[in-house]
């Protein structure tokens, strides 16, 4: 790992760490893995220079191991994200993160006339189409796409 | 006993190719012979959030000629809807009175998510513009009525099938049944690319036109629906093209003799009344087939069949 950038963003001792986020999607990772109501150290930085990305942000959450499940919804909006469980100052897991079949809860449907937009009904979609970024609702059964996308609070 | 027992039908996709069949074999049976006490042990709710009247008589008349007792509204006015229950409550509380819950509400998902909550099976009866699936049930019996067959037919939808659910619904069940699909709408009004797609997964061609007389003389069923006059912003548009989707008497000549014509009603103008009393006119029995299609699929749920 790049020595400098460990400096901008301090390491931490045990925990996860999210790699490689593009700049603007940071704060929708945080939102996505519920880290606005997470009560210890959540560490981040954005517009750190990156061979990959050019620009990016990473995000380190003390104490917090994340189920794939859980943390592949973040590929939504990071594609290229990388995860890196950390124990003991050391690196135990890393991979990328990847688009799940299916995803529950973290989006909202883009039809304004679907009940889950109606009454607190949790959102479920099949995701039908990874590349593009397809979204299909499991109840009213339309599509929410990459551009019509917005996650629930 | 039948596999659709304690089965819910919220989209026309839960149910397979056999499945259907099933539903149409039992519906013949109920036809010639409508009034069988089965369900005479059974309460069948019906819980319409918004006003319907062929899909909720038929359906009633359904339940009472197999027996059921109904309970139920056809309007939520002055129920406990518009003190502001939820529908996850209402359903819960109707599940515990009830045996079969019959649903219609504007909500589009509603139904797969009361199905979710109910503790008893739910039908779908229409979840604002995404499924209707006893329409298509009723129209698949219609067709294969009226043709003898499911089979290798030449399908002709016509006017909005870009929100015409019921349309939508044909088109994927018939695709399990190596149907040629000509669609004839307005440009504005075509089939959505979504529908186009399964069409072309299933192997199978489909062909689009703007003018409703090309399709006359190769068509085996004449799928009519709405051009609602709401769907064009511009009204110089809807001016323009109003006509091109109407149907007249005098448009039939050099039809097939086995060419019948099916409208999911109600209707306005674009099947003019001289057709009425044509030997293709078929709409009025296949809103009648409903009853008996909704009977096969209360007793095959309610696992009296």
């Amino acid at each position: 790992m790049d020595n400098k950038k460990e400096i901008l963003v301090s390491a931490i001792d045990n925990g996860t760490v999210i790699d490689h986020v593009p700049t603007d999607s940071l704060y929708q990772v945080i939102r996505i893995l519920g880290l606005e109501r997470y009560n210890d150290e959540v560490l981040m930085g954005n517009y750190l220079a990156s061979g990959k990305l050019g620009r990016k942000g990473i995000v380190k959450i003390r104490n917090k191991h994340f189920s794939v499940d859980e943390v592949n919804k973040i590929a939504l909006v990071a594609p290229f994200a990388s995860i890196i469980d950390i124990e003991d100052y050391k690196v135990v897991r890393k991979y990328q993160a990847e688009i799940p079949d299916h995803i529950d809860n973290c989006v909202r449907c883009a039809n304004p006339k679907c009940i889950t937009n109606a009454e607190v009904v949790p959102t479920r979609f099949d995701v039908v189409d990874k590349e593009n970024l397809k979204l299909r609702c499991h109840y009213c059964e339309k599509f929410t796409t990459k551009e019509t996308m917005k996650f629930t609070e | 006993m039948s596999t659709l027992k304690g089965r819910n039908l919220i989209s026309i996709t839960d149910f397979s190719r056999d499945e259907y069949i099933e539903v149409l074999d039992i519906a013949e049976e109920f036809e010639k012979n409508p009034k069988q006490k089965i369900l005479s042990d059974k309460v069948v709710a019906t819980l319409f959030f918004e006003p319907s009247t062929r899909t909720r008589l038929s359906f009633e008349s359904a339940a009472n000629q197999l027996g059921a007792r109904i309970i139920g509204f056809s309007d939520p006015g002055g129920t406990s809807v518009q003190k502001g229950e939820t529908l996850h409550d209402t359903i819960v509380m109707v599940s515990s009175y009830s045996d079969l819950i019959v649903m219609r509400n504007p909500k589009e998902g509603s139904s797969r998510y009361a199905s979710e909550v109910a503790s008893v099976p739910v039908i779908n009866a229409g979840d604002g513009a995404n499924q209707h699936p006893t329409q298509c049930m009723l129209d698949l019996y219609s067709i294969r009525k009226t043709q003898g067959t499911l089979e290798n037919l030449n399908i002709a939808m016509v006017g909005d099938l870009k929100y015409g659910r019921t349309v939508h619904s044909l088109v994927q069940a018939m695709c399990n049944f190596n149907a040629t699909f000509h669609l004839v709408s307005p440009t504005e009004l075509k089939l959505p690319s979504s529908v186009k797609m399964s069409i072309k997964n299933a192997g199978l061609k489909y062909y689009q036109y703007t003018d409703l007389r090309e399709i006359i003389p190769t068509a085996d069923i004449i799928y009519m629906t709405r051009v609602q006059r709401e769907r064009f912003p511009d009204p110089m548009e809807y001016e323009r093209v109003k006509d091109s989707c109407i149907l007249t008497a005098s448009m039939l000549q050099g039809c097939k003799d086995n060419m019948r014509i099916l409208h999911p009603l109600p209707r306005v103008n674009e099947i003019t009344t001289d057709v009425d009393s044509t030997p293709y006119a078929y709409y009025f029995q296949q809103a009648q087939n409903g009853v008996y299609v909704r009977q096969a699929l209360m007793a095959a749920i309610l696992g009296a069949r």
